[in-house]
């Protein structure tokens, strides 16, 4: 209902008309949700009316339906005839982009040296961090390829369940176990590649979030391996160089404390694990920023684009859909071995659908290929709930309003619109 | 190439030599393009043969799946309605077209990854290459640009000059003409007479405009109903009984207005 910019001043009945409406569909749905309140009585259950409630919900939404579409035409009279101000700033922002870049990172670098943050700040952004490198993964997937994944959070979990598995079965440590957990979640991106490969759109989207239950499904009933719903605890911390971060060390080993001759702090292990995921989160963006100036990342941008093109040109579908696949999935492996490690306890209960969409969310958000853009949305739906845990229930109500501002705002994600891969550099 | 019921393109052989551009022409729905998706893999025809003489050996195209036929046998081709990569720059278009040699280049994205100077030397003749076309096809100023904001005319040309990167010994263009003005139409035929001297493709041209299929063509195949009526150089088409009556229909000279049957027989005598 975008007011056309040819006609910047429709008359003012057809908004109130348009307000009206809203109201009325937000009554309408409004009467069974507020509209009855049941009363615990001594006797039995009653049902009482609170049809003001239904009214005042209804005038709320016609009120900010009108204020909207009154607001977006004054923008748009005032716009007419020069660039908007936020398509400058996207502008301003894209061409500063690696400076803000490199800014984010030493901020993040320093973060834990700063004088506010306590322990409590430093797990919420090593939480947050983990949804960046997750969503940076998820990128090269929904981002470049083009191919919706609505079970992301399976390879998440194959990763933390792996693991937790092979340190628990074998007493395999952290660090050999990092680079095993990418591969086998690898090895699961292209297990749901292989079925999937003939589909596109909403029905690659419908696979894929069946992958995910299916997933979560067998670690739940698979008792005898995966301890079923109660989960599997007691997963080793990560060592650094063998010290532990530990008030004591078993004979034979040292604790970081006892090596750097500090007094012992929990601090320290949360620390560095904020590190830890800072560098693997790193990584991960350092290499697919990489991926996606050589040929397969060309290839995957181009499969998005146009795929009966791509086989004209002698590009085998199907191992680029499987490589994207099998790229994100890695990442996530990666990211879910370190959730393990940092948690110390896993249970199918992390990995639910409602991880997928946060994931997918962060990467629509903030701009579908845009690296910082992941990094704001992340900030903003993971981060920011995080913060405002003590408004209770009405912290998911906030989550869906920050969903629809930012969608009016900016349609296309925070940060849209992609640099070139490689450039002529004759007008540059 | 049968569908369902309907036979698309039935008992047709002809051949098409390198070096030498071979029209395809005939009313619409004759099979045209079904013949271009038999080539190129596209479709798989139920029946018959289609041999490509390579510099490596004879492939057998309706053996080879798509992406192999334009890799191994090196067939390239473009479209009807435009296929390019629109949200990807000109430049850009042109690299993926160069994505198996790229991809060899960077040994599982390996050699890539760690930025090794035999990576960095092939993207450098990649872009050399892409350089060359875009040059040649008058896009060299564009080359930064989004490929889907060009004018229509220059996205026809980007189209060309992607095929040509893929180092094709058989260049399919399927209706390169559509929508160009007359202008374009005539740098267009100079464009293809030139690609066509210096690098020795052979080119297999589906085309409407008259002007470009007479001016530019060594050799003219006519089909109708899936079926070759006529092949042969364009002065002997141009005479063709059977060509003017799939043209013009069934109708015989004398049943037609005076008007149409005059220029009917001027047509013939030119």
């Amino acid at each position: 209902m975008a007011t056309a910019p040819a006609d910047p001043a429709p008359p003012l009945k057809d908004a109130v008309i348009d307000a009206a409406l809203a109201g009325l569909v937000a009554a309408a749905l409004a009467l069974p949700m507020l509209g009855f309140h049941l009363e615990d009585g001594t006797t039995s259950l009653t049902l009482s009316p609170h049809l003001p409630r239904v009214g005042l919900a209804a005038l709320v939404v016609a009120g900010g339906r009108l204020g909207l579409t009154l607001a977006r035409r004054g923008l748009a009279a005032r716009r007419a005839g020069r660039p908007g101000r936020l398509a400058r700033l996207g502008g301003r922002l894209s061409g500063t982009r690696l400076w803000v870049g490199w800014a984010m990172l030493l901020f993040a670098a320093v973060l834990p040296l700063l004088p506010f943050a306590d322990r409590n700040l430093i797990d919420k952004a090593t939480m947050v961090l983990i949804y960046v490198m997750l969503g940076w993964g998820l990128n090269v997937v929904v981002g470049l390829a083009g191919l919706l994944d609505l079970g992301f959070v399976a390879f998440y979990a194959v990763g933390a369940y792996s693991y937790a598995l092979l340190a628990h079965y074998f007493g395999l440590s952290f660090w050999a176990c990092l680079p095993l957990a990418g591969l086998l979640a690898a090895a699961f991106g292209l297990t749901l590649g292989f079925p999937v490969l003939r589909l596109r759109g909403d029905y690659l989207a419908i696979v894929t979030l069946g992958f995910g239950e299916i997933v979560r499904v067998v670690l739940v009933n698979w008792g005898d391996l995966t301890g079923g719903p109660n989960g599997l605890g007691g997963i080793p911390r990560p060592t650094l160089f063998g010290l532990r971060f530990a008030a004591y060390a078993p004979p034979g080993h040292h604790t970081f404390a006892q090596f750097f001759g500090l007094r012992f702090s929990p601090e320290h292990r949360i620390v560095f694990l904020y590190f830890l995921i800072l560098i693997l989160a790193s990584v991960t963006n350092l290499v697919t920023l990489r991926l996606r100036r050589l040929p397969i990342g060309r290839a995957w941008e181009a499969l998005r684009e146009d795929e009966i093109a791509c086989r004209s040109l002698g590009l085998n579908p199907t191992t680029v859909k499987l490589s994207a696949f099998a790229t994100g999935a890695m990442c996530a492996g990666f990211a879910g071995s370190f959730f393990a490690t940092r948690q110390g306890f896993i249970s199918p209960e992390s990995f639910t659908f409602m991880e997928s969409a946060v994931i997918l969310a962060i990467v629509v958000l903030g701009g579908m290929g845009s690296q910082i853009g992941v990094v704001l949305a992340a900030l903003l739906l993971v981060g920011l709930p995080e913060w405002f845990r003590e408004l209770q229930q009405y912290r998911m109500l906030a989550f869906g309003a920050a969903l629809v501002l930012i969608m009016l705002w900016r349609p296309s994600g925070l940060l849209s619109g992609r640099a070139p891969t490689i450039r002529l550099g004759e007008r540059t | 190439m049968r569908f369902g019921g309907l036979l698309a393109v039935n008992d047709l052989s002809f051949a098409a030599a390198g070096r030498q551009i071979t029209a395809i022409i005939g009313p619409n729905g004759a099979g045209k393009t079904t013949l271009f998706n038999c080539i190129t893999g596209f479709y798989r025809p139920q029946v018959g043969r289609i041999a490509l003489h390579h510099p490596t050996g004879v492939k057998l195209l309706e053996r080879l799946p798509d992406h192999r036929i334009a890799r191994e046998a090196g067939v390239a081709r473009t479209f009807q309605n435009i296929r390019l990569f629109p949200r990807m720059t000109v430049l850009e278009n042109l690299i993926v077209a160069q994505h198996a040699a790229l991809m060899r280049a960077s040994v599982f994205s390996l050699a890539g990854l760690l930025g090794l100077a035999r990576y960095r030397q092939a993207e450098r003749r990649a872009v050399d290459k892409a350089r060359h076309w875009l040059d040649r096809l008058n896009l060299i100023a564009q080359a930064d640009d989004e490929a889907g904001a060009l004018p229509y005319g220059s996205q026809r040309r980007l189209e060309i000059a992607r095929a040509m990167c893929t180092d094709p010994v058989l260049l399919c263009l399927d209706e390169p003409a559509a929508g160009l003005n007359p202008r374009e139409s005539a740098e267009l035929n100079t464009l293809l007479t030139a690609i066509r001297d210096e690098t020795g493709v052979g080119v297999l041209l589906i085309e409407h405009d008259m002007t470009v299929v007479m001016g530019i063509s060594d050799h003219i195949v006519v089909l109708d109903y899936g079926r070759r009526i006529a092949e042969g150089p364009p002065a002997a088409i141009r005479r063709d009984p059977a060509v003017i009556r799939a043209y013009l229909g069934e109708t015989a000279a004398e049943d037609l207005p005076p008007a149409v049957s005059g220029d009917v027989s001027e047509a013939d005598g030119c």
